[in-house]
């Protein structure tokens, strides 16, 4: 009755190590893909420079960021600052750099606050299903119906302005895409053998998800990542720009360029906010670029 | 379809209810509530003073009385009053809101009839030079945001060449005409249509390479039928339909735009009013402009998705 052939343990084709080599030449195919995209690389470069000069700042700066020459207000650029003076005589070269640690520490901050919620609740939304998938994804909808910088601007107003709550704000409002990601992705992994595998080994949920599930996702999740570090350097610029954004005396790439609200000095005082616009926009191109360099390695066939 | 319509209108209320919970909520995490706003602390109000006045205005009530009390004002269209000079909230948010829809409106047509021309014009000559510096020229639109393109048009457009006005909508000494309001709008629409511009050209243009491939189009290019009118006639018509739902996804997006272009342009419009009663803590007005931007966004997407049904008789509606 029992067929000698059928009884025998299922062949094993590709074992762990064949499966860990395989992956690390996936891993170096997509580095090389990316290495070829000269656009992408230049920007990482580009990116490169930019957070060591701004990390660099007090290595660079020739004044502190908050150091009022009330003799030299809006001086322009000389020898003595580089960039000139803005409205009390504080050096914007080095409010430039300084306002740059602001922007990365909000941009990378947010964007893993962001990355956590989003991959929490995807996760849980993917692998259980039901009811749980239920609630989640219409609170999802909810999120991504109403524009967020309309509640961020309200939060703005109501809590106290500090660089942490601004994070906070922009993170806590900015992690659909992830959660929508990770879900599709978490929701196709539970359904391969291995995964039953786990659970014929009785090993926990969060076991499963956190150990053979969630490293499968991050792949498709590092252009996103990149491009949501370049929208939350945005979104705090924006909120900054609106006068709801990190208070001064701190310096934001966004706050100093509020001051170009103010016709006269838009007019007349053109260094104060040609150095943020230009180091804003040249920031936000170069996390594009990569965020495209990243995308086409990873996954050509992606779009958006 | 009526079914289909039926159905869509009552999966929107669950989404409007969870959003003026979000609303409501939002004000009520903030320290502080009215009595903050209108009593001086040079008054020496004593606390059973203030605890009248909450009791007064049922802000003692539990926080679910309080919801359901204002959820019933809000449905029979009683937005209440400012905080900062008493006018009532409905009235107000109805006077500024033609000045954004003139805005965002003429935006959103602009640039939805060029992005959607540019996609198909470097669809048509994919890898060509066009194609290349179009792309490019988008891939910028997407990333400057209009809070710098809007600074950069304002200091060239206005303030350098003085070819319009630097902002405001009419002029003060004269009456506004046509000519006038167009003078006016062209600055500011330019700007916030930036982003749908590139939006619909990207959209337009993967749609349009998309169908291009597509056997049905191979077909007639097989029957020997000329190239124009395999591109009007089969081709663009069905590389159309995706992009309609570009009309409701970029709605969100139109409306924080618009809140920082009028800032740079002083347009007296919804966007200015907002940043008036965030400054101000007018909590009120916050309200209702967050309610009428939620309700805005939802009939746009529920517009979206029935244009959509009709114009592409391939959807199934059960």
């Amino acid at each position: 009755m029992t067929d000698k052939t059928t009884r025998q343990p299922i062949a094993v084709l590709v074992t762990d190590e064949d499966k860990a080599k395989l992956e690390k030449r996936d891993d170096k195919r997509a580095l090389r893909r990316f290495l070829r995209n000269r656009p992408a690389v230049i920007a990482l470069g580009v990116l490169l420079i930019i957070i060591l000069l701004t990390i660099g700042a007090p290595l660079i700066e020739r004044y502190r960021y908050d150091a009022i020459d009330l003799r030299a207000r809006a001086s322009p650029p000389n020898e003595l600052h580089w960039l000139g003076t803005d409205g009390v005589g504080r050096d914007v070269w080095s409010r430039l750099l300084n306002g740059g640690q602001v922007s990365l520490v909000v941009g990378f901050g947010a964007t893993l606050i962001a990355t956590l919620i989003g991959t929490v609740l995807g996760a849980l939304s993917g692998y259980y299903r039901g009811w749980v998938d239920m609630v989640i994804m219409r609170i999802t909808d909810v999120f991504m119906t109403f524009p967020s910088i309309i509640i961020m601007l309200t939060l703005a107003a109501m809590l106290p302005r500090t660089v942490w709550t601004i994070v906070f704000i922009i993170g806590g409002l900015s992690w659909t895409g992830t959660a929508r990601i990770v879900r599709s992705q978490v929701m196709s992994i539970r359904e391969q053998e291995y995964i039953l595998a786990c659970r014929a080994l009785g090993y926990t949920d969060g076991r499963i998800i956190t150990v053979h599930i969630l490293p499968n996702v991050f792949g498709s999740l590092v252009a996103l990542v990149t491009f949501a570090i370049g929208s939350a350097i945005l979104t705090e610029a924006g909120l900054s720009f609106l006068g709801l954004g990190v208070p001064p005396p701190t310096p934001s790439w966004g706050n100093m360029l509020e001051t170009a609200r103010n016709l006269d000095i838009l007019r007349n005082l053109p260094w104060m906010w040609i150095p943020p616009a230009i180091m804003l926009v040249i920031t936000v191109l170069s996390v594009n670029f990569i965020g495209d360099g990243v995308r086409d390695a990873v996954d050509p066939r992606m779009v958006i | 379809m009526q079914k289909y319509i039926f159905r869509r209108l009552l999966i929107g209320i669950p989404v409007f209810l969870s959003i003026t919970i979000i609303i409501f909520g939002l004000i009520e995490i903030a320290p502080g509530d009215i009595t903050d706003y209108f009593i001086r602390p040079e008054l020496n109000m004593t606390n059973e003073a203030e605890e009248a006045i909450r009791a007064r205005f049922g802000l003692d009530q539990p926080v679910t009385v309080r919801y359901v009390n204002w959820l019933v004002n809000v449905l029979r269209g009683d937005l209440g009053f400012r905080y900062t000079n008493g006018q009532p909230v409905a009235a107000t948010i109805g006077q500024r809101l033609s000045a954004t829809v003139l805005l965002a409106g003429t935006a959103l047509i602009v640039g939805s009839v060029i992005g959607v021309a540019l996609g198909v014009f470097t669809a048509l000559r994919q890898y060509s030079v066009w194609d290349f510096l179009l792309t490019s020229v988008s891939f910028l639109g997407i990333s400057i945001p209009s809070f710098v393109a809007g600074i950069i048009v304002l200091y060239i457009f206005a303030i350098k060449l003085g070819w319009f006005p630097s902002g405001g909508m009419r002029p003060v000494d004269r009456d506004p005409t046509l000519l006038t309001t167009i003078q006016y709008l062209v600055l500011p629409t330019f700007v916030l249509s930036l982003a749908p511009i590139a939006n619909f050209m990207r959209y337009t243009r993967f749609a349009m390479l998309e169908v291009i491939r597509a056997d049905y189009v191979r077909t007639a290019r097989g029957k020997g039928m000329p190239e124009n009118r395999i591109t009007w006639r089969h081709g663009f018509p069905n590389a159309l339909l995706p992009v309609i739902t570009l009309f409701g996804l970029s709605l969100p997006a139109l409306v924080v735009g618009a809140v920082f272009t009028e800032t740079i342009f002083s347009w007296p419009g919804m966007g200015t009013l907002y940043l008036e009663a965030v400054n101000g803590r007018d909590v009120p007005l916050l309200m209702g402009m967050n309610l009428v931007i939620a309700l805005v966004v939802l009939v746009a997407n529920l517009v979206t998705d029935l244009a959509y049904a009709v114009a592409d008789p391939r959807i199934r509606y059960d």
